[in-house]
């Protein structure tokens, strides 16, 4: 069976401007952080992201690198709202596709089961029709009713993070939710998974029952070890969301001055240099 | 005992799920999650709670207290499954709330150009077409209460009506820091239930931001019952998160 793993730079050296790219987790939750980072490395512009947004999206909106976002919220879970994100559609210039969470998830679904829709009861009467004019209804062919087409929502690249992988990208999540990972990866032409540790096959059953495998290799096309990848959101059981590290980035991100800083000590520096980085917060805090 | 606004409003919160049998009960913001629980430790046994993430938990604990025994594993995906099915009521936030019950998280001021943005759509429009919908303002003022939210995120009966989503649709009422409102105005407008006690009628109608259909009765939010306040005070919130969010006494 082909090994399927990359380096973070080989893999996201395969992402092109202009994609359509998909972020898996959920607001501060299991982002694939590590991912997010190589992209804000490279020349790499223009693109579309589909997200249950979080600091993924704060990200890349600040750094120019979304042309269009589609999206139902983003947030630090923690705190409320995402500064960078915030201050990008105050600015404006950031094209939005905002769905209902409800036509958000069958968005993917569609795209998943290769139909152009799925219909759906949300989105009836409040602004996402008015504000998204694509969006059209369809009457049921059995009675009255009428619901929205909710479009799909397919990917070129889907990018997830999860607990453990085999080298062929059977993907395996240990903490509470798996989100909707599978589905971004069922909804894109290709995924990059990447995980805590890459193990062994016969190793997957380790530390969880056969129903934390999420999805299987068929979905996968290249496998990253990124350890503490999806830092600073939760990575549970691997890791809590690291909260000191989270309010330093809002923090900063409310001041062009520390924003400045932080985007020195933190991101002008490759993965290892990030973690290095972060553990070195950690110390300087007088935590261990 | 003398109940605080808060704990009054907390009550109110209870009330939106007498009899509400076994469906799930989410809410936001601590005054409503006391509510919630209150309930299920009082008139509906049968309520179910979540963490907000993806567990469904047996115990009742203090807001401010982890859940400690898992009932049933509950995954956002299950979660918009449920939400279709219609078992659930919802106490939502809002930024806005106008004179046609619509409702606003998203953004303030221009689409394209907001002058504040929120947190987006989240599920509101799935909520409100789909079950049970109340919602919770800790701060009753001209602020949230508008002529015309700027962007419609929760639809209202009015809207609703008109896109043939109103089949499933279910507002019950907005629990504030000051009163109690639902929508049986004039073509499912926003009414006044109940004033806390120590309310005025003008001081409602003052924070406001529309004219509040007036019912020719309308009287005082219940009191918490002794049990209710002990129960508040020494189970749920011993700490008192509730004065945080409401700071009337």
């Amino acid at each position: 069976m082909s090994d399927k793993r990359l380096s973070i730079e080989e893999a996201v050296a395969t992402i092109e401007s202009g994609m359509t790219i998909g972020i898996g987790g959920w607001g501060s939750r299991r982002k694939p952080m590590a991912l997010v980072r190589e992209i804000l490395r490279r020349d790499i512009t223009d693109l579309t992201v589909v997200a249950f947004g979080g600091p993924d999206v704060g990200l890349l909106a600040a750094a120019g690198r979304i042309r269009r976002l589609v999206y139902g919220f983003v947030s630090l879970d923690s705190i409320p709202l995402d500064p960078l994100f915030t201050q990008a559609r105050e600015r404006g210039g950031l094209e939005i596709e905002e769905y209902d969470e409800g036509m958000f998830v069958a968005g993917l679904r569609a795209a998943s089961a290769r139909l152009d829709f799925l219909p759906i009861r949300a989105g009836l009467g409040s602004d996402v029709l008015p504000a998204n004019p694509h969006l059209r209804t369809v009457q049921s062919p059995y009675s009255d009713a009428e619901y929205v087409a909710m479009p799909a929502l397919p990917l070129d690249v889907a990018l997830v993070h999860v607990n453990r992988a085999d080298e062929q990208g059977n993907a395996q999540y240990l903490g509470p939710d798996p989100y909707f990972d599978d589905l971004f990866a069922m909804a894109a032409d290709r995924t990059i998974v990447s995980a805590e540790r890459v193990v062994p096959t016969s190793a997957l059953l380790d530390e969880g029952s056969f129903h934390t495998l999420l999805f299987s290799r068929i979905y996968a096309s290249a496998v990253v070890e990124a350890p503490r990848g999806a830092h600073f959101t939760t990575c549970a059981p691997d890791y809590d969301r690291d909260e000191a590290f989270q309010k330093h980035y809002a923090v900063s991100a409310k001041d062009p001055e520390a924003w400045a800083e932080f985007e020195r000590t933190f991101l002008h520096t490759d993965e290892a240099g990030y973690q290095a980085a972060v553990t070195r917060f950690h110390t300087d805090r007088g935590e261990s | 005992m003398t109940a605080t606004r808060a704990e009054v409003a907390a009550v109110a919160c209870s009330d939106l799920f007498r009899g509400a049998g076994t469906i799930l009960a989410s809410t936001v913001g601590i005054v409503p999650t006391i509510g919630a629980r209150l309930a299920r430790l009082t008139h509906a046994p049968d309520l179910l709670l979540s963490d907000g993430e993806a567990t469904l938990y047996a115990d009742t604990p203090a807001v401010d207290e982890p859940f400690r025994e898992p009932e049933a594993p509950f995954a956002y995906a299950r979660l918009f499954e449920l939400i279709a099915r219609g078992r659930r009521h919802v106490v939502m936030g809002a930024a806005q709330i106008d004179r046609q019950g619509d409702q606003n998280l998203s953004a303030i001021g221009d689409r394209d150009h907001p002058s504040r943005q929120l947190l987006g759509a989240r599920a509101a429009a799935t909520n409100t077409v789909n079950h049970a919908t109340s919602y919770w303002i800790a701060r009753h003022s001209p602020r949230v209460f508008v002529e015309r939210v700027d962007v419609v995120t929760g639809v209202g009966p009015a809207r609703a009506r008109a896109a043939g989503a109103d089949r499933f649709q279910d507002l019950r009422r907005i629990v504030t820091d000051l009163a109690v409102l639902d929508f049986t105005g004039p073509a499912g407008t926003v009414a006044l239930v109940s004033l806390h006690p120590g309310v005025a009628l003008d001081q409602v109608t003052a924070a406001t931001g529309f004219p509040v259909h007036i019912p020719a009765d309308v009287p005082e939010t219940r009191l918490p019952t002794d049990e209710e306040l002990r129960l508040v005070r020494e189970r749920l919130d011993p700490r008192g998160l509730r004065d945080r969010e409401v700071t009337a006494s």
